[in-house]
């Protein structure tokens, strides 16, 4: 009775074996963000980048806003600045719109930052106000 | 013709030297360089000089900061807005504005249960919104009313205020122009567009015209006796 039971669970990961091997080509295609503002260079390699920009950013916004230092290594808004990019009107397209620089990694690895929920997801229009 | 006397050249050595101090306090601090205890902000308004009805300080304000109402007064965010007071005894009105009094001992640092209203070494109190979690008890803490909470989602941020649903804000003091080096936009517009009734600058700097001013002229703290000691003086009133 014990081997028929062994048999039959053999079975079963055999039959679940190719549905298993189906699954990364169900899978979204890797993320192809727009590349950034022509002539800007990061702060750093994209390999770092990629692996360290949470904790980068999550260490300097309260250098920032805590202790007032300015001029930072990291900042989402030369983020914004640099990889914002601009519709074929010229209006700044948001970075969290899907698709744009921020959005294709979140939505690809299921991240849901909620950065832009309070910080501006487009550079500062030149025209604008009169601040610094 | 125009011979320059003795006397004169010293005078004008002197006016060169107060125009390089005034000029050493107003530059921005040193990229990377935290905000130092040895400065402490403060604004000094004269409501001799502040009309009933005029609020270029706090269209100003608006504008700058990118503050959308929804034509709901109540709770609409407002950093700035404008009181007028009667003395009811002899029927004489002045009007004033009333913003974050930026208090050395502020009540809503005090009672804020998860650190996010917090006092910067210069003595600007922020709300640092990452940790803000909309309680609201800053806001009943506050004797002067000079916070507001985003009750909608949010749009159109300015790059140097995020601000968002379900958090308070109240008055920077515009700490993104202070650190660069300039003066709150209500101080700006005031002067440009009104009557110059605000004064900005650096309370402990026994040579800034504002720490001049309060040690000769008489100055009032609004609810002095609540003891929370606020940046914002006034005269007038």
């Amino acid at each position: 009775m014990a081997v028929a039971m062994r048999v039959l669970a053999i079975l079963l990961c055999l039959l679940a074996l190719p549905s298993l091997l189906a699954l990364p080509s169900l899978a979204a295609d890797p993320p192809n963000p727009p590349p950034a503002k022509a002539g800007t260079t990061c702060i750093d390699a994209p390999a770092v980048m990629r692996r360290d920009h949470p904790g980068m950013l999550m260490h300097q916004r309260d250098d920032t806003l805590r202790l007032g230092i300015r001029g930072g290594k990291a900042s989402l808004k030369d983020c914004v600045a640099c990889h914002a990019t601009t519709a074929a009107d010229g209006t700044p397209v948001p970075v969290n719109a899907p698709g744009q620089f921020c959005q294709a990694c979140h939505a690809y690895a299921a991240v849901q930052p909620d950065c832009f929920e309070c910080h501006a997801t487009t550079p500062p229009l030149k025209t604008a106000g009169g601040a610094p | 013709m125009t011979e320059i006397s003795r006397r004169q050249v010293v005078l004008a050595s002197g006016a060169v030297l107060v125009v390089a101090a005034s000029a050493a306090a107003a530059a921005p601090r040193g990229q990377g360089q935290p905000a130092s205890a040895t400065r402490h902000w403060g604004l000094l308004i004269d409501t001799a000089k502040c009309d009933d009805g005029c609020t270029v300080c706090v269209k100003a304000c608006k504008a700058e900061m990118g503050l959308a109402g929804h034509d709901r007064p109540a709770t609409d965010p407002q950093y700035v807005r404008k009181l007028t007071v009667t003395d009811p005894a002899t029927g004489h009105r002045h009007s004033l504005p009333v913003m974050c009094q930026h208090c050395d001992k502020p009540a809503c640092v005090d009672v804020c249960p998860t650190g996010a209203s917090m006092k910067r070494a210069d003595g600007i109190v922020l709300v640092d919104r990452h940790i803000c979690i909309g309680c609201r008890y800053c806001m009943m803490a506050c004797p002067y009313k000079a916070r507001s909470f985003a009750h909608e989602e949010q749009t159109g941020q300015k790059p140097y205020l995020p601000r968002g649903k379900g958090t308070v804000e109240g008055c920077t003091l515009c700490v993104h122009r202070i650190d660069a080096g300039g003066e709150p936009v209500c101080v700006e517009a005031c002067a440009a567009k009104a009557k110059g009734a605000m004064l900005f600058g650096d309370l402990k700097d026994p040579d800034s015209a504002i720490a001049q001013r309060v040690a000769k002229e008489a100055t009032t703290r609004i609810r002095a006796d609540l003891g929370l000691l606020p940046s914002v003086r006034y005269q007038g009133i």
